[in-house]
């Protein structure tokens, strides 16, 4: 009996420490981000000033900004959803109108495997198709690249979207003797609608963040520039510069910029939260 | 009659929705007790606040006494895992733990700490499973995954693996209701035959069942126990017009 | 009129057909390019460019072991911290908080897959790797300085560090992917373990064991991701084509060469090595994230099975 008593005990023992555990790891997790974005917001206050959000890189110690940064992070990542979104939107309500035999399963798979390949890879990929040809990196060539990591996030996020919507929507229409492309433009899609565009902002969100694929192909830019054909700069890519260099001004911009930056993309985070919150 | 288990006054809420209304009722050792009703009438809540299921719903509340063995369940710093060991269960649908025969039978005899050493155990899961009346079918396969067996075999195999933690009652949740009139029948059989050593309580929806198997039943509607005799009574004689309505068929 | 709609549907599948072929078209030219550029080394090197040890490209040395080793031993360090934590945190969100806590933090840590590379890179630059170099390498040196792997000068910069900064970039896709396989585990199995009297730890350990192989997915997506970050790792790592035993030593993974050199590399044969190291990274991706679908799959689909039955 005592023998059962001591077996008991043991096990509430392991129960609550284990439980605990578990507790203490989300606590943990929670923390980590709450201490990063501390550090974010502390760090890059002080420097965001009028100047700094307008004005161009200047040499070390004439003060200068990144407002040619924030310029070409808009352009390229509007040239990305130009492309991105119609032909991931179209790939999406392929998968899901047509999608149901082995070509849709391999190119479900094949965008997957894409969403999966590191960014940096695409870069390589613009690289030596856009850049290569061109002669030279490009505010196209960045674009471009975006507009890669985007096509399968949207095309898988809009399928989705599409499967939520009911079916009775669809039989309905088709028995009113609407053709299948109507039903799917004008029915599915439009019901659809609110879901695929929570998934484009991300999606867009996803991509102002990346640096790796714009390495080599926008390269960067000291100036104000206005035409895809030429190197662009980018808030991501500015950072990058700012950070590994060896001057402690540079570092407090490239804090300020990741603020912006960060706070740019938890604030879509935030709003597409608040959005898909309200329905369920 | 030696009353097991003695339930007074139970209120039942799902957050604000009352589910169960002032239920007293008193469960004789050794004995089967059906619990029949239209579905949704709150048999099966009533069953589960036995060995305290419901805790695991945050919304649920109860109130009243459900008193084991001279102990309120409900009591402060009652113990529910001991509870649980005590009050076994078997479910409507089967479900067997994605390990082996064996290891299924096993596990409630290892986090209990029941058994001294090896040959114990052995000897532990094998009268669980003869008790199932399961043995004969899987003592050459015991190594082998419970998914492999049949709807049946598992159901049992969940029986079996319900004895081997000794209890003293066992809740049955509609046990037999997703299989055939076979199964049915042998885990019918293995009811009447647990009853020497075991006080069970089984809800069913089908009412030859309960006539078959139990020695008292239990009717309920709407969250309320409307009827409580001896079967052979309620389904001859029964004392409220309602109970007459529904084994006859009338709704239900 | 019925032909005008036969006719639309052709061309609205037709267009929609071209937009998702596309997708099939991207990574056929991504694979094409790659060997087609790596082919001057796969041709000079062979195989044995995997293993090759040294990395001097001034000398037309090209050796990628540093860099697989580097990537394996980062990745690996990431999985190793990052597995029990994920693991940690999808059991209190899914087994144990209630919905009102479990949603905010569920939340958060959504979040911290949305902070892009760079800045996590920025933050192990000015804020870990300083946090390594004067408190935790110290701690570590002093208790376990016996240790290869805790030997060595403490810069801040090097392979634990890159392995930290990856391991939290990794939990949330670990967290998130554990939490889906945990969510599929029939509730049929918690109350057969609580009805035997298992405590609340007892009844997580069987869910465990239900999903297993879906944790086993989340693990290797995991390591998926881990092998291909680039930009974090570079900026921590100390991008030195080395190996060595201890963690706070630099080191180099596949990813961080390509970011770091890939814009330097002017002439053919160089170009050509960083190409085969790329398409070395993105076959192993490739497979790593094929397998995790799968194990995925077969946890997702036998919840989907129990359920219609």
């Amino acid at each position: 009996m005592t023998e059962a008593a001591t077996v008991h005990s043991k096990r509430r023992i392991t129960n609550l420490v284990m439980t605990s555990l578990t507790a203490i790891c989300a606590v943990f997790a929670t923390t980590v981000l709450l201490i990063i974005l501390g550090f974010i917001a502390y760090q890059g206050i002080s420097s965001i000033s009028w100047e700094f959000l307008t004005d161009t890189p200047k040499p070390v110690g004439e003060g200068g900004g990144i407002g040619n940064a924030i310029v070409g992070s808009a352009m390229m990542t509007l040239l990305a959803a130009i492309i991105g979104l119609p032909v991931g939107i179209a790939a999406g309500v392929y998968l899901a109108e047509f999608g149901k035999n082995w070509y849709g399963n391999t190119i479900r798979f094949i965008a997957d495997t894409l969403i999966g390949v590191p960014s940096i890879i695409i870069g390589i990929f613009i690289y030596t198709v856009v850049v290569m040809p061109m002669g030279r990196q490009s505010g196209l060539a960045g674009g471009l690249a975006l507009a890669i990591i985007m096509i399968p996030i949207v095309a898988r996020t809009t399928e989705e979207m599409i499967n939520l919507v009911p079916n009775s929507m669809r039989e309905g229409a088709l028995a009113l003797g609407a053709p299948q492309w109507r039903v799917s433009w004008n029915i599915v899609l439009p019901a659809a609608m609110s879901g695929i565009a929570t998934g484009a902002m991300l999606a867009i969100a996803r991509i102002t963040g990346e640096t790796a694929p714009l390495l080599f192909t926008a390269l960067n830019s000291r100036f104000y520039n206005f035409y895809y054909d030429q190197p662009m700069s980018s808030l991501t890519v500015q950072i990058y510069n700012f950070a590994t260099g060896p001057f402690e001004v540079e570092h407090a911009m490239a804090w300020a910029a990741t603020l912006l930056l960060v706070g740019f993309i938890l604030f879509i985070n935030i709003i597409v939260r608040y959005l898909t919150r309200k329905k369920h | 009659m030696q009353s097991k288990i003695s339930i007074k006054d139970l209120d039942f809420f799902y957050g604000k929705e009352q589910a169960l209304f002032n239920i007293s009722l008193e469960i004789p050792e050794h004995e089967v007790v059906a619990f029949i009703g239209p579905s949704g009438c709150g048999k099966s809540t009533f069953l589960r606040t036995l060995n305290r299921m419901n805790d695991t719903i945050p919304i649920a509340s109860v109130s009243g006494q459900v008193i084991i063995d001279g102990k309120d369940i409900y009591a402060p710093g009652t113990d529910v895992v001991a509870l649980r060991r005590k009050v076994g269960m078997v479910f409507q649908k089967s479900n067997p733990f994605p390990k082996s025969i064996f290891e299924n039978v096993a596990y409630g005899i290892r986090i209990n700490g029941i058994h001294s050493d090896r040959e114990d155990m052995n000897r532990r899961v094998e009268k669980a499973l003869r008790d199932a009346a399961l043995w004969d079918e899987v003592k050459d396969r015991l190594t082998t995954s419970a998914f492999g067996l049949s709807g049946g075999q598992q159901q049992r195999l969940c029986i079996a693996r319900a004895l081997a933690v000794q209890p003293d009652v066992i809740l049955m949740d509609e046990p037999a209701s997703a299989l055939d009139p076979i199964a049915t029948q042998k885990i019918e059989e293995l009811v009447v035959e647990l009853k020497k050593d075991y006080t069970i309580v089984i809800v069913t929806h089908n009412m030859q069942q309960a006539a078959r198997v139990s020695d008292r039943t239990a009717f309920f509607m709407l969250g309320k126990l409307i009827e409580y005799n001896p079967t052979q009574k309620m389904f001859t004689n029964p004392d409220e017009k309602l109970t007459e309505d529904y084994i006859t068929g009338r709704f239900g | 009129m019925a032909q005008s709609s036969t006719l639309g549907d052709k061309v609205y599948r037709t267009i929609l057909f071209v937009a998702a072929s596309s997708i099939l078209l991207i990574v056929a030219a991504i694979f094409y390019m790659m060997v087609q550029s790596s082919m001057p080394t796969l041709q000079r090197f062979g195989i044995g460019f995997l293993w090759a040890r040294e990395w001097n490209p001034s000398q037309e040395l090209f050796g990628a072991l540093p860099f697989i080793y580097g990537t394996v031993v980062s990745s690996l360090l990431a999985l190793l911290i990052a597995v029990p934590i994920s693991l940690g945190i999808a059991v209190f969100l899914v087994e144990q908080a209630p919905k009102k806590i479990a949603r905010p933090i569920a939340f958060m840590i959504e979040l911290l897959a949305a902070i892009p590379s760079v800045v996590y890179g920025l933050w192990g630059i000015f804020v870990l790797a300083p946090f390594i170099r004067e408190y935790l390498g110290p701690v570590l040196q002093d208790n376990l300085g016996f240790l290869p792997i805790f030997q060595g000068r403490l810069t801040g910069i090097g392979m634990l560090t890159g392995g930290i900064i990856l391991a939290i970039m990794i939990t949330p896709i670990v967290t998130a992917v554990v939490r889906d396989v945990l969510e599929a585990v029939p509730n049929t199995q918690r109350e057969a373990a609580l009805a035997l009297g298992a405590t609340k730890w007892e009844t997580t350990m069987i869910v465990l064991g239900n999903a297993a192989s879906g944790i086993a997915g989340a693990v290797v997506l995991g390591l998926g991701r881990a092998v291909g970050e680039t930009m974090a790792v570079t900026m921590v790592i100390g991008n030195s084509p080395q190996i060595s035993a201890s963690l706070f030593e630099p080191a180099y993974t596949i990813a961080s060469v390509l970011a770091a050199n890939f814009a330097d590399a002017t002439d053919e044969i160089y170009l050509s090595a960083l190409i085969e190291m790329a398409l070395v990274l993105f076959l192993v991706t490739v497979v790593i994230n094929g397998l995790a679908k799968l194990l995925i799959m077969s946890v997702a689909g036998r919840a989907n099975a129990s359920k219609h039955t």
